[in-house]
């Protein structure tokens, strides 16, 4: 993992930890970030971690870019030394898989896919060696998804999934990117989940979607009252498959005020996850569900 | 006071200088395109630069007042005009209690700010007034203005009519319009042959050109370095590992046509970028109509330095002359 720092303009100074995508590479954006954040330096104005990079945005006037880039090569440093261990939400996002809308949707821009006669969800299940959509809904929300970046448009998490890389379902993006999608699309694009938290353009395929608003501006929904977004960088989703029944109970409970989004507090560690990925994973789930 | 929208114009959205620190969960900075424009428009009808403004694009709306206020318009040369009879840009007037703001064609720019004395009210989100549409967050209820909202204003000080910004402190785009970039981020990801032809091209703007970044079209396609495409990439030559674009970063997706995003960015994505225009030009693009002639001129940081410290003197000489 080599770090790579290059100027964004005269006010950014983007740090790409690796090429390639992997939780060591997050978690070294992650770990950065957090010193930079601690460190309270004068002049900086931003800080976004991403899946396996991050980016800095400060004010010229008050910090030298130079100066700006020997901070945080000292500060990456540091961050080397930290051990990989975070404090995490793990959150159950239920998800109508083959949902109509994202259907209707998806058949409407059927001429922008790679495989125009299936849908976004076959298509995937084939290239992956899944079985089918049934074969495919159990690998999709099977194991637990790490929330590796927040961004593209307000509250939307890229997700990546919390198996080794053999298993891990990867999809191209569409040919040529949609101009629309349903708001709360559960998309996957390359190796990353997304939920689309506003309606609008986007390239990822489509699998399904949530009766969890994600993103709320006005900040009523109940679960979005302390903050409009859900998501920040580090939290664990868990996806649970439900029908058209509950998806339309889900979406009532919300409106009227009565839904309790499930989500307990976590610790992750990279080191132990590496040693077993699914034994951490079942501690995961036996934390949300309170056992 | 209030000011009634009659007409909305094309796209008017109230934008005052931005909401930093939220652009970590996707929620850009926003505020003016053209900062210079609206800073001179708010210190001429004496409010701080940082009061909220319109934004009108391409086309004005039409206003009618409750109350006199002292109005400026600046950025494009988009004429206003007091119950039909025109007033000049970047320069105060008075409109009296019923009378109705309206404007003539669009001559020059893109982006007109109209300032109102007393500043549009709208409540302060995220510690900005500023609409990010997108996220439908922000300005008069996060989206566009439509005929019939009723414009909230704050209370103003009174300040003389005829107050003027001289027209050589007024900063446009030139003919072709030269945009200085920093060459970086993933400026390595194409030919060094690719890269002579980036910076030799004359661009277009093309259609989609908005908040969110301007698009251009008319150079050749660039040629990448062959490599094995990291994991998690995507296949196409010009994707990465999702990561985050910085304000002004020019990505160029499939090698064709670059887009360089502006105040309503998306936060990031999986495209690689060649580099980003320097902050003192960036008030420069949200003045550009579709196939306005754009080329993009190589700049070293001392150089954007130079250009931001230049930038920043002129905004104090507007300043001092008020």
């Amino acid at each position: 993992m080599k770090t790579r720092y290059s100027y964004g303009g005269d006010e950014h100074i983007f740090v790409e930890c690796d090429e390639e995508m992997s939780l060591e590479a997050f978690f070294k954006s992650l770990s950065i970030t957090t010193a930079v954040k601690k460190a309270r330096i004068k002049g900086v104005t931003e800080i976004c971690p991403a899946n396996a990079s991050f980016q800095i945005k400060f004010n010229p006037d008050v910090i030298k870019p130079s100066d700006m880039l020997k901070e945080l090569k000292a500060i990456e440093k540091q961050a080397a030394k930290s051990k990989p261990v975070i404090k995490s939400r793990i959150i159950e996002i239920p998800v109508l898989y083959n949902d109509p809308w994202t259907h209707e949707t998806l058949m409407r821009f059927r001429e922008r896919h790679q495989d125009p006669s299936s849908t976004d969800i076959e298509y995937t299940a084939r290239i992956n060696n899944l079985d089918g959509v049934d074969g495919f809904v159990k690998a999709h929300s099977g194991a637990p998804w790490f929330v590796s970046m927040v961004g593209f448009v307000a509250g939307l998490p890229f997700l990546y999934q919390m198996v080794d890389r053999q298993r891990q379902i990867q999809s191209p993006k569409y040919l040529r990117p949609r101009t629309d999608t349903p708001k709360l699309t559960v998309g996957h694009g390359g190796c990353f989940g997304c939920i689309y938290s506003v309606r609008g353009a986007g390239g990822y395929q489509m699998f399904g979607i949530t009766p969890v608003p994600i993103y709320d501006p006005n900040q009523k929904i109940k679960h979005l009252k302390d903050f409009m977004c859900l998501f920040r960088p580090g939290d664990i989703v868990k996806w649970k498959p439900i029908d058209r029944e509950e998806y339309d109970s889900t979406v009532a409970a919300v409106e009227k005020g009565r839904f309790n989004l499930k989500m307990k507090d976590v610790t992750f560690d990279l080191n132990e996850f590496k040693k077993d990925m699914d034994g951490t994973n079942a501690k995961l789930m036996g934390a949300l569900n309170g056992r | 006071m209030a000011v009634n929208v009659i007409k909305p114009g094309l796209s008017t959205t109230v934008q005052d200088l931005g909401r930093p620190g939220y652009y970590h969960i996707g929620i850009p900075l926003s505020g003016a395109m053209d900062r210079l424009a609206a800073k001179a428009a708010n210190w001429l009808v004496g409010n701080k630069e940082g009061a909220a403004v319109l934004e009108a694009v391409f086309m004005g709306p039409e206003l009618k007042f409750t109350e006199e206020a002292t109005v400026a318009v600046t950025g494009a040369e988009l004429p206003p005009k007091v119950d039909g009879e025109v007033r000049d840009t970047w320069t105060s007037f008075k409109v009296k209690k019923g009378q109705t703001l309206s404007f003539d064609f669009l001559k020059k720019g893109a982006r007109a700010y109209i300032a109102i004395s007393g500043g549009i009210d709208v409540p302060v989100v995220l510690g900005s007034r500023s609409t990010y549409a997108l996220g439908a967050l922000g300005g008069f209820t996060g989206r566009k203005l439509e005929a019939g909202d009723k414009l909230p204003v704050g209370k103003g000080r009174a300040v003389k009519e005829g107050r003027s910004v001289p027209e050589k402190l007024r900063r446009g785009p030139g003919q072709p319009a030269e945009l200085r970039m920093i060459p970086g981020l993933y400026w390595h990801r194409i030919t060094e042959a690719a890269g002579k032809q980036f910076l030799a091209d004359t661009w277009k703007v093309a259609n989609e050109a908005d908040r969110i970044g301007y698009r251009f079209k008319g150079g050749k396609p660039l040629e990448f370095v062959a490599r094995e495409q990291p994991f998690g990439a995507g296949s196409d030559p010009s994707n990465i590992v999702d990561a985050c674009y910085p304000y002004g970063s020019i990505q160029i997706p499939s090698g064709t046509e670059p887009i360089v995003l502006h105040r309503d960015a998306v936060s990031g994505g999986g495209y690689f970028m060649v580099g980003a225009v320097i902050s003192a030009d960036m008030d420069l693009i949200g003045q550009m109509q579709p196939n306005t002639p754009a080329r993009f001129v190589e700049v070293t940081m001392a150089q954007a330095l130079k250009a931001r410290k230049d930038r920043a003197k002129l905004i104090e000489k507007i300043k001092a002359g008020l």
